[in-house]
């Protein structure tokens, strides 16, 4: 089911979606309820490029959760490499999620008091694989990055930019497959924000199946292909509409 | 799945993180383990000491002193002239002497009349003969006076080994004397040592009867005592018949000293010291959980993003729980190392400072660190509960 070693980024060749959400819906008990994620339903092919585009308090960060299997839906299917993941204990949900998706947050989330190579290195602690070789995995990672040079600056010493090439470094040296972004520019200039699309843009060309979250029309244009939340609400955005294909599939008669 | 080499490593680096709010933390227990430690350690160093000092010997030994010569204005002697062969005759007396120091001391001399030159520093005593096996002498030469030289008033004396050698006594091959206020003593033997009466080495010993003759009964400041040997165990009640046994007339005039009880001795110094002061570690090793408890819980607060990346990466709720118990339980142990260590410093610095032998169980530098570790590891459990039930998706995003 998962793929541990990594090799293979571009799985499911055959054509299933690597992320299959079916009415997935998400509501926080109140008082007062909150309906953060309406019926929604979404497909995603290996090494697909997705911009989810939406304002704050839109239920994006709701759908992030839910696809980074950090949150539960309440109601509906969802898939990941096939399996449906409501069936599976805590446990093999944080296995699954430790190696087969990377994040990329807005705010880095890197511990400041390790140095740029040992935040790369944690991404591999949890997956209880041989100490040896973890140092040279993650200066590889940083390298890919462009941040051979710094490894071993404390965060605080880096730029933002740094900062945020170093959580991405960290996100792909396990080799997940799949990388979730939350608003990856969120803290960085223009011109930070540029190399760091830049550098996503080489991840998906390398085969990564990317997923970005952002509010900003600018960013979610780097993406292949986009979709709107709005109100808890999926909505198309120019992409093909395949039924049951499953690269794309809002329901809830909400199709903009 | 995490490997426990790579979750110590973890919990590791998270109390080197901030190494000063560790130091602190880990104070109470410090102060707690090493209090326990140095109160057990200084309780039995003393108990050591106590039994140390508390030897057969004193078990054995009661002394019956003149208490009305205290009050006396003209030298007295409360004891019977058959004082010895009284208390002889109870049962467990081993042996028992009269004696006491001849005041003024008389000029004493090795040689008669006008060429004496007076031998100053060697006291004269007045010894019964039952002196002798009561203080446990050993006899270097010839013998000791007896019963007989007592009773007929004889002029004999007996030396310490010291008075002897300052005298110039070595052998009593050709009968030697000395001369006490002018009269000559015929020195019958020679004291080599003496258990319980030391100072005994330093005189000259004559019969209590001549001493009577020539010197008069003993001084109100240097009164008569009886040393008592007693059968181990029966101190305690000859001491409660000596006096009646000397003067059934008048048991009040004299005073028996018996060796204090052991038992007695061992629960003053648990009840002193330990009870007290084992509560206040206790309340210490308790402060010290509670800081414990709060930093912990304070790290999980402060570091609540750090646990949802952490979960986000692929940590269990139980690598996390994992990882913060280690901590606490790193500090504790820690503390409570730090603590034996200062505990054990404690009790050898006053064992030196007070000439004792320091007595420390080597199981306790053991038990300190775990009983700091078990601390760390209860201070330690809600806060890790809390951490390992934190929601990632919302810690993320603090």
């Amino acid at each position: 089911m998962t793929d541990e070693t990594g090799t293979s980024v571009r799985d499911g060749a055959d054509g299933s979606p690597v992320i299959r959400l079916v009415d997935v819906t998400k509501t926080y008990p109140g008082p007062p309820e909150v309906r953060a994620l309406r019926p929604c339903s979404l497909a995603v092919q290996p090494g697909d490029y997705l911009g989810i585009v939406g304002p704050s308090g839109s239920g994006k960060s709701t759908l992030l959760n839910i696809l980074g299997l950090l949150d539960r839906p309440t109601t509906g299917v969802y898939e990941f490499d096939g399996v449906d993941v409501a069936g599976l204990t805590d446990a093999d949900r944080t296995r699954l999620r430790g190696s087969r998706i990377g994040f990329v947050f807005q705010s880095f989330h890197l511990l400041p008091h390790r140095t740029a190579v040992e935040n790369v290195e944690l991404a591999l602690v949890y997956g209880g694989g041989p100490r040896a070789g973890r140092r040279e995995a993650a200066l590889r990672a940083l390298a890919d990055v462009g941040l051979d040079h710094r490894a071993h600056a404390l965060p605080s010493t880096l730029s933002g930019g740094e900062q945020q090439r170093v959580a991405v470094a960290r996100a792909l040296v396990g080799s997940p497959g799949v990388v979730l972004c939350d608003e990856p520019t969120g803290n960085l200039d223009s011109a930070t924000t540029e190399r760091v699309l830049d550098l996503l843009d080489r991840l998906n060309d390398d085969g990564y199946t990317l997923l970005v979250i952002t509010h900003e029309e600018a960013v979610a244009a780097r993406a292949r292909r986009r979709v709107r939340v709005h109100d808890g609400t999926l909505t198309v955005d120019g992409g093909t509409l395949i039924v049951d294909g499953g690269v794309l599939l809002p329901r809830g008669g909400s199709a903009a | 799945m995490i490997r426990s080499r790579d979750l110590l490593a973890e919990a590791a680096a998270g109390m080197l993180q901030r190494p000063g709010r560790s130091a602190l933390t880990m104070m109470g227990t410090v102060l707690g383990v090493g209090t326990f430690i140095a109160i057990i350690g200084l309780t039995s160093t003393a108990g050591g000491q106590i039994s140390k000092r508390f030897s057969v010997l004193q078990a054995t030994q009661v002394v019956v002193q003149d208490a009305a010569a205290a009050e006396a204005t003209r030298p007295t002697l409360s004891f019977p002239d058959d004082a010895e062969r009284r208390l002889g005759r109870l049962n467990g007396v081993e042996a028992a002497g009269l004696h006491w120091p001849l005041a003024p001391a008389p000029v004493l001399s090795s040689r008669p009349g006008a060429v004496a030159e007076p031998v100053s520093g060697i006291e004269v005593h007045a010894a019964g003969p039952g002196v002798f096996p009561a203080a446990g002498v050993r006899i270097q030469a010839g013998v000791s006076y007896n019963t007989w030289h007592d009773e007929h008033h004889q002029a004999v004396a007996v030396l310490g080994a010291v008075a002897a050698r300052k005298l110039g006594i070595s052998h009593l091959e050709n009968g030697p004397a000395v001369w006490i206020d002018g009269s000559p003593y015929t020195v019958v033997g020679v004291l080599d040592t003496s258990e319980r009466l030391p100072g005994l080495l330093m005189s000259v010993l004559i019969p209590p009867r001549t001493a009577l003759d020539h010197f008069g009964p003993p001084s109100p400041e240097h009164p008569a005592q009886v040393l008592v040997r007693t059968a181990l165990g029966a101190a305690g009640t000859i001491a409660r018949q000596a006096p009646l046994s000397l003067r059934p007339e008048n048991p009040m005039s004299l005073e028996a000293q018996a060796p204090p009880d052991p038992r007695t001795l061992r629960d003053t110094v648990s009840s002193d010291l330990d009870v007290l002061f084992l509560a206040l570690a206790g309340i210490a090793v308790f402060i010290g959980a509670l800081g414990i408890a709060n930093t912990t819980m304070v790290a999980v607060l402060e570091r609540s993003s750090e646990i949802g990346l952490r979960r986000a990466l692929g940590a269990c709720r139980r690598h996390i729980a994992g990882q913060f118990l280690l901590e606490s339980t790193g500090l504790g142990l820690l503390g409570g190392l730090v603590g034996s260590s200062l505990g054990v410093v404690t009790v050898v610095g006053v064992a030196v400072q007070r000439s004792w032998t320091p007595v420390l169980d080597p199981v306790l530098a053991v038990a300190g660190p775990g009983v700091g570790a078990v601390v760390g590891l209860l201070a330690g459990a809600y806060p890790a509960l809390r951490a390992a039930s934190l929601d990632p998706a919302l810690s993320l995003r603090r």
